[in-house]
């Protein structure tokens, strides 16, 4: 028998996973927020199938949280679990290879019956032993006999009560990690204010798992992860879709615009929609559109209105909207189209992160249709790249497609609160004077033309997906079409004096330039830190900004001896640069399996370059 | 502000109207000049949206701020430019292929949010822009270049689409009828809601003289029913044919004849609530009945842009965040002090 044992951690990294219908993504959620406000860095990676509800007890159901917190910065979930929380067999079996060597696995006792182990096709009745996990360290809590125990005297219907075995689960894990349960309770108070009997049974239920941690601590572990040193300021929890939706936010009200979304709920876009739908308060329209292209369409009818126009979905939608895209690039109004990639082509894996919708974001048009192409890197700065996707938009009557993806959606993590000051200025091209207004008449820097809008007196135009003259009159003039073609395409290239230019992480020079975009930033940097740390000369160039790239990429490629491309897809932005900057040799590190890259995985990839 | 007396020629663009020679879009444009010259609204909140097809070059030819979306999308983009500004007057300029058959989707829900548009619905029955294949309002049987043996498959019929989708407004007419045109048009910018304009239009070159059976003038009179809000539904040569309704079924009766009086004659209620009338009329065909023109149906239902303004300021009179920086600041947060700068 093991004593009381206080563990000190720098960091962990726990994965709640159950059936689909036990609430971990609550479960993790609740811990996540409560572990952030104890002032820890987290990252967070929510993995979940996607039917609502998949057979129960089965491995396709399974639906899962993991997050990573420490004293140290966290830019990544972790890559495999230090403690993994099973409520049922099937959480075991789809979980096995995500658990760290050694790693501890907490589980629901009373679930792993015979029933439940065949339903997750387990042939023997030792389901750790045909997982190869014998040598972890298990705790078996029965807690579904608790939970029923515990509620006994509430009087609660049999499906009431095994609704709450989560919280069972989680006041055991608060204990675990020393984190008080005030937060947690707060928030079920509020969220059930108007079903007292819910908020009572579910918070006797948090306690009981709290204290039943307390009681047996003969034999479970107590973990100790002190506060992590970041900067001052004040902090808040935020997901990518969120930020996105609140960069929007912001970017309407800098430039003093309303702001309309016409959208089609997608999976894992959908999430932004909701945010701004409640968003009322601050006069957002929200148009929830028949379809994808109603989406995008009422959107351009809101951006020819005179309004900051957004559109937000995931790959298929992307598809669906692509000619739409085509008339927002001919008719030169400010947009920007989100899209939140996920697993494709098709429907393919909608509940999963990808990052295959490069080339589509690109080029996925009929004619020569440029767009600006942007990418977020981290939960949070996809409030930053929303609001420079406005800024772009607005200032330069063209649209601009932000890449995200539902790592970055549903992933979370601490954020620093900014302020409305302290973001850049946004100036819209609205015309000024209606004598010398021309539809198509441009700005000789910038190539934008000016935004006249119905209910402007004496700036009646027109406007429209043929090409245009000047006036805006229907031309079909060769030499005009060629022309504009070329003007549309350095209209784009032109926003690159918005870009910053591109950082390396690590020395400017060196033997192997590791090269990343969007969502990976977090995996990528952990990996090129711990090779530094292991003394490799190795760097890291992050691009948010694809199209147009930063100015200074060629230079900084330049002084490399390797450079390779990481991305989850097989190879498109390596591809692209192999177009724009084709003096360079570009290596590959690829992965298509609906997850993030993990740190271990990209450090061999690196190092094995290293050395050939 | 102050003058607001528009001709017809403030509403006519600089562009070339490139219709075929003996187009019927001649008539309707002329019909929608005509009418906008006389709301007394301010010709810069005008917006002209169209689709594509011969008649979504519309808003070229009009001097209002106008824009040629993509085929079939023109109710989507318009929904998205009066959600963004309830004051302006939107009209959609769109054909029977552009609305009916790619845009079918968009017009259909268009109709059910009931955002306050006026749609013009160019019915001509056919594809002209790519040349003469048959559309989803040709009859079956119909013959054309795609459909050189007869299509097998019926048409829709515009209005019943309207009132499937819960219409709130259908008229019907006909191009050559200027002055009816105008008075469907001025009650459809009058209606509060999605109004859906059906202009029976000639393609000159591709479906020449389809709808001739209805505007021929020798018999017009006997197989059109002009109808009007609060008038019996009389027509004929001496005006002496109604319509009864009878056994569940419009039916048409002479006056005088059998002891019928002008007294048992329908009146029309284009104000109804229930669709059952109103969906008979848009039914009724040649050669047994007459065709039904005018301003059909128009019924007050809540209107989807003025819900949504209103929604809007209902939030935000009890609203606790009023503006950015306090959005940000609002639910969990957390102060991060005394660490030292890393």
């Amino acid at each position: 028998m093991k004593d009381t044992k206080v563990i000190e951690l720098e960091e962990v990294t726990i994965r709640f996973s159950g059936d689909s219908g036990d609430g971990m993504q609550l479960t993790g959620t609740l811990f996540s927020d409560a572990t952030a406000l104890l002032g820890n860095d987290i990252s967070t990676f929510p993995d979940y199938p996607s039917e609502i509800r998949a057979p129960q007890g089965t491995v396709g159901g399974v639906s899962g949280f993991q997050v990573q917190f420490g004293h140290k910065q966290i830019n990544t979930p972790g890559d495999s679990a230090h403690i993994l929380v099973a409520m049922n067999p099937a959480a075991i079996k789809a979980n096995a290879r995500f658990i760290e060597p050694g790693g501890t696995i907490i589980y629901d006792s009373d679930s792993f019956t015979e029933k439940n182990l065949k339903k997750a096709n387990f042939t023997t009745d030792d389901p750790f032993a045909e997982c190869g996990l014998d040598d972890y360290f298990k705790i078996p809590v029965p807690v579904t006999s608790l939970t029923v125990a515990g509620l006994k005297e509430f009087g609660l219907d049999n499906k009431s009560v095994l609704r709450s075995k989560n919280m069972f689960a989680l006041g055991l894990v608060c204990w675990m990690f020393n984190r008080p349960l005030d937060f947690v309770e707060e928030f079920i108070r509020a969220k059930f204010s108007k079903k007292p009997a819910v908020v009572d049974s579910n918070v006797k239920v948090l306690h009981d798992g709290y204290n039943y941690g307390l009681t047996m601590q003969h034999m479970t572990p107590s973990y100790l992860v002190h506060p992590a040193e970041i900067e001052n300021g004040t902090y808040r929890n935020i997901n990518g879709n969120h930020a996105t939706a609140w960069g929007f936010l912001a970017a309407a009200e800098k430039s003093g615009l309303e702001l309309f979304l016409g959208s089609y709920p997608i999976t894992p876009a959908t999430d932004i929609l909701t945010a701004l739908s409640e968003r009322k308060d601050l006069g957002v329209k929200t148009f929830q559109a028949e379809d994808e292209i109603a989406g995008i369409a009422s959107a351009i009818g809101a951006s020819f209105a005179g309004d900051l126009a957004i559109t937000t979905t995931s790959g298929p939608g992307l598809a669906l909207k692509s000619e739409a895209i085509g008339l927002a690039v001919m008719a030169e109004l400010p947009l920007v189209i989100v899209n939140v990639q996920r697993g494709g082509p098709s429907t393919g894996l909608p509940t999963k992160t990808e990052q295959s919708d490069l080339l589509q974001a690109l080029y996925g048009r009929n004619g020569e249709s440029p767009v600006v192409v942007l990418a977020a890197s981290t939960p949070s700065d996809c409030f930053h790249y929303a609001y420079m996707a406005a800024k772009i938009a607005l200032e330069r009557m063209v649209p601009v497609i932000l890449l995200t993806d539902g790592f970055l959606g549903n992933g979370s993590e601490p954020w620093k609160i900014p302020t409305m000051a302290e973001l850049p200025s946004i100036t819209p091209r609205v015309a000024k004077e209606a004598a010398t207004f021309k539809a198509y008449k441009r700005d000789e820097a910038t190539l934008a033309r000016d935004w006249a809008y119905p209910g402007m007196p004496g700036f009646e135009h027109r406007i429209g997906g043929l090409e245009k003259n000047e006036t805006g009159t229907v031309s079909h003039d060769p030499e005009n079409h060629h022309v504009n073609s070329e003007i549309r395409e350095e209209k784009v290239q032109r926003v690159v004096d918005l870009v910053p230019d591109l950082e390396v992480c690590g020395d400017e020079d060196g033997d192997v330039l590791v090269v990343g975009w969007g969502g990976t930033y977090g995996h990528m940097i952990s990996t090129v830190r711990e090779l530094r740390l292991e003394g490799k000369n190795v760097s890291l160039a992050h691009f948010n900004y694809i199209k147009p790239l930063p100015k200074n990429t060629e230079e900084v490629f330049g002084k490399f001896k390797k450079i390779i491309v990481c991305e989850l897809n097989l190879g498109q932005f390596a591809g692209y640069l192999r177009d724009k900057l084709p003096q360079f040799t570009y290596h590959q590190a690829n992965k298509l399996k609906g997850l993030p890259f993990t740190v271990t995985e990209l450090k061999e990839k690196i190092t094995k370059l290293l050395e050939d | 502000m102050t003058d607001l007396k528009y001709t017809i020629k403030d509403f006519k663009s600089e562009n070339e109207v490139r219709w075929c020679a003996g187009c019927g879009d001649f008539a309707i444009i002329n019909a929608v000049q005509r009418t906008m010259a006389g709301l007394g609204i301010p010709k810069e909140k005008f917006a002209v949206i169209s689709g594509i097809g011969c008649s979504s070059r519309f808003p070229y030819y009009m001097n209002t701020f106008g824009f040629h979306t993509i085929h079939g999308r023109a109710a989507a983009v318009a929904s998205g430019v009066k959600a963004a500004n309830p004051d302006l007057s939107v009209w959609v300029i769109s054909g029977d292929g552009d609305s009916l058959a790619i845009g079918g989707n968009h017009f259909i829900h268009l109709v059910r949010r009931n955002i306050n548009v006026n749609l013009i619905l160019f019915n001509n029955r056919i594809y002209g822009l790519t040349k003469g294949q048959y559309s989803p309002t040709s009859e079956r049987g119909f013959k054309s270049k795609t459909s050189p043996f007869g299509t097998v498959e019926d048409p829709f019929v515009p209005g019943q689409l309207t009132i499937g989708a819960r219409g709130t407004f259908f008229a019907r007419s006909i191009d050559g009828n200027l002055k009816l045109s105008q008075s469907v048009l001025e009650g459809a910018e009058k209606h509060q809601g999605t109004s859906v304009v059906e202009i029976l239009q000639n393609c000159v070159i591709f479906n020449n003289g389809i709808h001739n059976a209805i505007t021929d003038p020798n018999h017009r009179a006997d197989r059109q029913l002009i109808l009007e809000h609060g008038k019996p539904m009389i027509f004929g040569a001496e005006n002496e044919k109604g319509l009864i309704f009878e056994n569940g079924k419009l039916k048409v009766v002479i006056i005088g004849k059998d002891g019928v009086t002008e007294d048992d004659i329908l009146v029309h209620d284009a104000e109804e609530v229930d669709p059952t009338l109103h969906m008979a009329l848009i039914n009724m065909q040649l050669p047994d009945m007459p065709v039904a023109l005018g301003v059909i149906r128009s019924v007050p239902a809540p209107v989807y842009d003025v819900e949504m303004e209103a929604q809007i300021k209902e939030v935000q009179q009890t609203r606790k965040v009023t503006c950015v920086d306090e959005l940000l600041q609002s639910g969990n947060t957390w102060e991060v002090t005394g660490n030292n700068e890393v």
